[in-house]
C-alpha cells in the first residue's frame, strides 16, 4: 500500500535530513567564535569563507530547507494515511519534488560559492546571485504543488465519502497548506516583481522598505507553517502514543481554523522599528498578534488533557502522578513532550517580541534567535525528530537502531537548548547584544558578556552531541538495523467523544472568506499606499 | 455547537481575560506612557542622499537648535556611522535622524529605548532627553556585510 507515497516521503525526508546535517553543524562554530575560538578555517575545505557565509548556510538550510522538505514529506504521508486513499495525481507530487529539489540546488550552489551571503532574510539592497532568489522561489512553488496534490486527493476522497467529516489529521494538514499558500503571496510578489528582475539587472534599483513589508507578509505566517505540522502530531498522534485519546477534537479543529485566519494579518510586528510603516498600523498588527496567541492556548489545554488521559489509562493517579506514567522510554514520545515544554517558554518570549513597547528593548538583539531556537529550533525540530523516530522505521521497514540513544538525544537537545537559549535571552535583554554578528571580534564587546557567551557555547556543544546521537540513529536505522518484527503504523488518536464534530468545523468557504477579509483589512491600505509610491531607486550591493 | 468540558471552559475564559489584559496594557503603553516607535518622517533618494547640498545627510553631524535642544543627522554606510562620536551636555534633548546610502543597517543605543532600522530611501527618527552623564554605545544591529561587527559609535553625555 502507498508504495509511491512512501518513496516520495523518503525523498523529502532524505533532503531535509541532509540539509539539517550541514546547517546544524555550523551552529556550534558561531557560538565558539563568540567566545574567541574561531574554527572557520576548518570549514574552508567545504567552501565556507566567513562567519556570515556560514550563518547564511545555517539559516537557509535549517529554517528553510529542513523545515519545508520535512513538512511536505510528512504531509504527503499523513494525508494519504489519514484519508485512507492514495494520491489522486501522483505525477503532480513527483513533479513537486523535482521542482523543490531543483530549487534547492539552484539556491545552494551560490550560497556555497559565497555568491549569496545575504542570510535567509536576504534584505535588499544586499544583492545575491539571481540563482539564489530563483532557487528559493522554486522551493516555494514546489511546496505549493505538494499542496495542490493534497487538495486533489482530498477532493477525490470527498466525492467518495459524501457527508462524512474529514479525518482530523488530513484536515489539519490541508488547512496548514492552504494557510501557507495564502501567506506566500507576499514573498512571491517580492521575488517576482522586485528582487529577481533587479538581481538579473533588468531594473536598476529596488524599494527596500516595500521588499521588507512583502517579506514579512510571509515571514510571520512561515513560523506557523513550521509549527502547525508539530501541532498535527501533538493533537492527532502523540495522545495515541501516550495511550490516551484526543480530549476535544472539535476544539482542535477550531484551533487550526483560527490559525488559518489569524496567521497572516500580523506581519508588521516584525517591522515595529521600520521607519516606513506608520505607527497606527504597527499597533493594529500588535493586537492581531495577541489574537493568534489564543489558538495556542487552546492547544496547550487540549494536548495536556489528552496526555493526562493517557497517563491515567496507564495507571497513573493523583494530581500529577500520571505524568510519571507517560511513556518516557519511547523516544518518539519523549522528544515531543520535551519539545512542548520548551515551547511554553518560546511562546512567552514570542509574546514579548510581539509587544509593541518591549520590542524596542529586544529588536534585533540576540534575544530574537534565543526565542526562535526554542520555537523552530526545539518545538518544531525536536518534534520532527520525534516523528522521525516512528516514521523512519515505517519507511525503511527496519527497527529504530538504538532506542536508548534516541531518548538521550531528546534529553540532550532539551538541556542544550535550555543553556543556549537562556544565555541568548539574557544577553539580548540585559546588554542589547546584536544578533547575526561576529561578536568574537566586535570592538564594542564588553567583559560582562563573557559568562553568558560561554553558557551559550556550552549549550551549543551539548546540542552538537545531541545532533551526533540523532544522525547515528538515522544512519544506523537506514543501513545497519534489523528488520521490523512488528509493523509500524501512523499513530492516530481517537476522539474521546465519538460524536462527529459540527459541520461548520469542516466547511472551508466561511473560514477562507474571513481569512481574506482580515488580510485585506490589515494589509490592503498600506500595501496600496506603498505600491502606488514605489520608488525603485536603491542600487544593489555585494558587501561580503 | 460544541460540547466543552467544564475545566476547558474555565481555561478558555482565563485565556481570553489574559489576552484582554495584554491588549489593555499594550494600549496604555502605546498611547499614555510616551513610548515612541519610529514612523514615516521623510523619504530620500539613496543615490544622492550623501551629496552635500542635496540633503542634510550630505553634511551629517550635530546641530544645536536652542538651549538644551539638539538634533543629529547620522549617515550609515558600510561599515560606519558618520559622525561616530556625538557630544551633548547632560539635560539635553537629542533628536536622531538616520538614513543609509547603501544597504540596510540598524541603530540601537545601549541603556535606552532607542532602537531603529535604517533603510535606504527612508529617514528614521526618535528623540530622547539625556539627563545621566556617561558614554552610550550605538551599535549597528542589522547584518550589513562582512564588516558588520565593526560598525558602532559613541554618544557622550557630558556632565
Amino acid at each position: 500500500m502507498y508504495k509511491l507515497e512512501h518513496k516520495l516521503t523518503a525523498w523529502h525526508m532524505g533532503i531535509a535530513l541532509a540539509a539539517l546535517a550541514i546547517g546544524g553543524l555550523i551552529g556550534p562554530f558561531q557560538k565558539l567564535e563568540h567566545v574567541g575560538v574561531n574554527l572557520y578555517s576548518l570549514l574552508r575545505p567545504i567552501g565556507v569563507q566567513s562567519y556570515y557565509q556560514g550563518l547564511t548556510i545555517h539559516g537557509v538550510l535549517n529554517a528553510l530547507v529542513w523545515t519545508t522538505f520535512f513538512i511536505t514529506g510528512f504531509f504527503t504521508f499523513a494525508t494519504v494515511h489519514s484519508l485512507g486513499r492514495p494520491m489522486r495525481y501522483p505525477r503532480l507530487s513527483i513533479a513537486a519534488l523535482v521542482v523543490m529539489g531543483l530549487g534547492t540546488v539552484m539556491a545552494a550552489v551560490p550560497v556555497l560559492l559565497n555568491q549569496a551571503t545575504v542570510l535567509f532574510t536576504f534584505y535588499p539592497p544586499l544583492k545575491a546571485s539571481p540563482f539564489y532568489y530563483i532557487g528559493l522561489t522554486l522551493v516555494v512553488v514546489g511546496s505549493w504543488m505538494v499542496g495542490w496534490s493534497m487538495y486533489f486527493t482530498y477532493g477525490a476522497w470527498r466525492k467518495e465519502h459524501p457527508g462524512e467529516r474529514t479525518p482530523f489529521i488530513a484536515l489539519a494538514s490541508l488547512i496548514t497548506m492552504v494557510m501557507w499558500q495564502i501567506a506566500t503571496f507576499g514573498i512571491a510578489v517580492e521575488m517576482l516583481w522586485l528582487v529577481i528582475p533587479w538581481s538579473l539587472g533588468l531594473v536598476e534599483g529596488t524599494d527596500p522598505q516595500l521588499a521588507r513589508t512583502l517579506f514579512w507578509f510571509t515571514g510571520h505566517p512561515i513560523v506557523y507553517f513550521w509549527l502547525l505540522p508539530a501541532y498535527v502530531s501533538w493533537y492527532g498522534m502523540v495522545p495515541k502514543q501516550a495511550g490516551g485519546k484526543m480530549f476535544s477534537e472539535p476544539l482542535a479543529r477550531l484551533a487550526f481554523w483560527l490559525f488559518l485566519i489569524l496567521s497572516t494579518p500580523v506581519g508588521f510586528h516584525h517591522q515595529y522599528m521600520d521607519p516606513g510603516v506608520p505607527v497606527g498600523w504597527k499597533y493594529f498588527h500588535a493586537i492581531f498578534t495577541y489574537g493568534v496567541f489564543f489558538p495556542s492556548m487552546l492547544t496547550a489545554f487540549t494536548v495536556i488533557a489528552s496526555l493526562e488521559l493517557g497517563g491515567r489509562a496507564r495507571g497513573g493517579t493523583g494530581l500529577l502522578g500520571w505524568i510519571r506514567k507517560l511513556p518516557w522510554g519511547d523516544p518518539s514520545y519523549a522528544a515531543q513532550n520535551l519539545a512542548m515544554i520548551l515551547f511554553a517558554f518560546g511562546g512567552i518570549s514570542g509574546l514579548t517580541n510581539a509587544s509593541y513597547n518591549m520590542n524596542l528593548v529586544v529588536h534585533n538583539t540576540i534575544w530574537v534567535p534565543g526565542h526562535f531556537h526554542l520555537t523552530v529550533g526545539t518545538a518544531v525540530t525536536l518534534s520532527f525528530f520525534g516523528i522521525l523516530y516512528w516514521l523512519l522505521p515505517k519507511l525503511t521497514g527496519k527497527e529504530l537502531w538504538n532506542r536508548k540513544a534516541a531518548v538521550w538525544q531528546a534529553w540532550t537537545w532539551f538541556i542544550g537548548m535550555i543553556f543556549m537559549s537562556n544565555a541568548m535571552h539574557v544577553m539580548g535583554l540585559r546588554f542589547g547584544i546584536p544578533r547575526r554578528t561576529m561578536l568574537g571580534v566586535a570592538p564594542y564587546a564588553d567583559a560582562e558578556w563573557q559568562l553568558f557567551l560561554i553558557e551559550a557555547a556550552v549549550g551549543a556543544l551539548i546540542l552538537l552531541v545531541s545532533g551526533i546521537l540523532f544522525y547515528l540513529n538515522v544512519v544506523g536505522t537506514v543501513f545497519f538495523s534489523r528488520k521490523l518484527t512488528q509493523p509500524v503504523e501512523m499513530p492516530v488518536a481517537e476522539p474521546l467523544d465519538p460524536h462527529p464534530s459540527p459541520a461548520w468545523l469542516d466547511a472551508w468557504r466561511p473560514w477562507l472568506a474571513v481569512a481574506l477579509v482580515l488580510i485585506i483589512v490589515a494589509y490592503g491600505p498600506m500595501l496600496i499606499t506603498m505600491i502606488s509610491q514605489v520608488r525603485l531607486n536603491a542600487p544593489g550591493f555585494r558587501v561580503w | 455547537m460544541i460540547e466543552i468540558d467544564r475545566y476547558e471552559k474555565i481555561w478558555i475564559v482565563v485565556s481570553a481575560v489574559i489576552l484582554v489584559l495584554f491588549f489593555s496594557a499594550l494600549t496604555v503603553a502605546a498611547f499614555a506612557t510616551g513610548i515612541q516607535l519610529p514612523g514615516p518622517v521623510q523619504q530620500v533618494d539613496p543615490r544622492t542622499v550623501a551629496t552635500p547640498g542635496v540633503s542634510p545627510f550630505g553634511e551629517p553631524g550635530l546641530r544645536e537648535l536652542g538651549p538644551g535642544r539638539y538634533e543629529v543627522y547620522i549617515l550609515a554606510q558600510t561599515w560606519q556611522f558618520t559622525p561616530n562620536e556625538i557630544r551633548i551636555p547632560a539635560g539635553s534633548t537629542l533628536t536622531f535622524y538616520l538614513t543609509s546610502k547603501d544597504v540596510q543597517h540598524g541603530f540601537r543605543l545601549e541603556k535606552t529605548n532607542i532602537n531603529m532600522m535604517i533603510i535606504p530611501g527612508q529617514v528614521s527618527s526618535l528623540s530622547r532627553a539625556f539627563d545621566e552623564p556617561g558614554t552610550y554605545n550605538f551599535v549597528c544591529q542589522e547584518y550589513c556585510g562582512i564588516g558588520h561587527q565593526a560598525m558602532f559609535g559613541r554618544l557622550i553625555v557630558e556632565p
